[in-house]
């Protein structure tokens, strides 16, 4: 386990600081969502059914403006020879990244996103719903991206090449969170629990397999 | 029985014959299976013409999810035994399926806006299918943007075998969501529903697809060996 949480706190310490730490994404994500007041008009009712939804898809751009150097880094600078050589399971290692990364990016975009959804005109009653499926869909975001960035580590400048290769995948998270965001806890909340929780369990294997091949 | 095809002299030397042959066969299917489509088979009796749309839109889309399990197989068989001819297989498999997927979904289009009166839905059908495209896609730009061949193989076949959720997704979708796409009407529990006048054109485009499938694989596989062996000696001679 220790092998876990000093690769956590490693990775938090590095996304924390560097490239505008924390702020940046969270900025990002701010932004984003502010792009769709203006392109849908500000009139009340339509912003109401289609603000809060489209949060989701600022939350997805900001994972995937910032995973394209979670294993490139490590790539280049030999970091993962020795994750490779430790006694700890690289999927382990894996994880503790990946939670590291939802640590740094996931959860402060999750907690963003209440006052984001109230601005998008979505109902208060719904807000704590957003909150907790946005956390749980970051999650899955980051399962999906660790594969992603495992895939990719070796090319350079590959943020576009993981973005259409992790589309895709994105979409059921993003369409169950949509979903409650209008409807709140109920059956599209399980369904992206049991996605979000899938993708990052075979997020996690994935990404270890493929980095057992970058390395090489 | 798939070792036996692993060395490419051997593919090499069969699909020099097997290629036109399956070309032929291709040429003579279509020949025959687009006018009996096209023109010599029944109008429905609700849409009218447009049910003809049926005949290049329905193989497409059967081709494009087949593809990719090939691609899915093909990918497995690299992954874990090594065959050497399964990554060519699968990488040039991806650019027919992919075209396959492209021509579902705007045929599909097409059809769609007399029909429903829309050109296009986001009902549980048509995301499925365009988010197999867009994974064809992602697998095309990947291998192509890693330079090392067997990295590019062995990361590639990971990508494809992930993708293979999204194919039970895009055949159940009908089932499982209220769709706008209609209910499966050949690959159903209790058998085919379609009238056989119908199914005959359907099936000869089906297998007309299918053999120009094979020989689009095989020439793109033909020409990758051929690449791989000029890379060779163009290597050799630097040398």
């Amino acid at each position: 386990m220790s092998a876990f949480w000093s690769t956590f706190k490693r990775d938090f310490a590095l996304m924390w600081s560097a490239g505008g730490g924390v702020v940046a994404p969270l900025g990002f994500f701010l932004g984003a969502a502010a792009l769709v007041p203006l392109a849908m008009g500000p009139a009340h009712d339509a912003l109401a059914a289609a603000g809060p939804p489209l949060l989701w898809v600022a939350a997805a751009f900001a994972v995937l403006a910032t995973i394209e150097r979670l294993f490139q880094a490590d790539l280049e600078d030999g970091s993962l020879d020795q994750m490779l050589l430790s006694s700890a399971p690289l999927e382990l290692i894996v994880l503790a990244k990946g939670l590291a990364l939802w640590c740094a990016i996931g959860a402060p975009i999750a907690l963003a996103a209440a006052p984001v959804a109230i601005a998008l005109q979505a109902s208060p009653s719904l807000v704590p719903a957003i909150v907790v499926s946005v956390a749980l869909g970051m999650g899955g975001f980051v399962g999906a991206g660790l594969t992603g960035a495992a895939l990719t580590a070796s090319v350079k400048r590959g943020s576009v090449l993981i973005a259409l290769i992790v589309m895709p995948f994105f979409a059921p998270p993003i369409i169950f969170g949509s979903a409650v965001a209008s409807s709140g806890f109920g059956a599209a909340f399980l369904l992206l629990a049991g996605c979000a929780l899938a993708y990052l369990v075979l997020g996690t294997f994935a990404a270890a397999a493929a980095l057992r091949l970058q390395a090489e | 029985m798939f070792a036996a095809f692993a060395n490419p002299a051997r593919f090499m030397s069969l699909s020099a014959w097997l290629t036109p042959v399956l070309g032929a066969i291709a040429f003579i299917l279509f020949a025959v299976g687009l006018p009996w489509a096209l023109a010599y088979s029944p109008a429905d009796y609700q849409q009218g013409e447009t049910v003809r749309i049926m005949y290049v839109h329905v193989p497409a889309a059967w081709w494009a999810l087949a593809i990719y399990a090939f691609m899915g197989g093909a990918s497995l068989i690299y992954f874990v035994w090594r065959h050497a001819l399964a990554d060519v297989a699968a990488r040039a498999a991806a650019p027919i399926g992919a075209v396959f997927a492209g021509l579902c979904l705007i045929t599909g289009s097409l059809w769609g806006a007399p029909t429903w009166g829309t050109w296009w839905e986001w009902d549980g059908r048509l995301t499925s299918m365009l988010v197999l495209f867009v994974i064809y896609l992602g697998y095309m730009a990947l291998r192509s943007a890693i330079e090392d061949e067997e990295r590019s193989a062995r990361l590639g076949a990971i990508l494809c075998m992930v993708g293979l959720i999204n194919l039970p997704i895009v055949h159940f979708s009908v089932v499982w969501w209220s769709t706008l796409h209609q209910p499966a009407s050949i690959f159903r529990p209790g058998g085919s529903a379609i009238d056989p006048s119908m199914l005959g054109p359907l099936l000869t485009m089906a297998f007309a697809y299918l053999a120009l499938f094979g020989a689009l694989l095989l020439m793109n596989m033909r020409a990758a060996i051929l690449r791989r062996r000029v890379e060779g000696a163009r290597l050799r001679g630097a040398a």
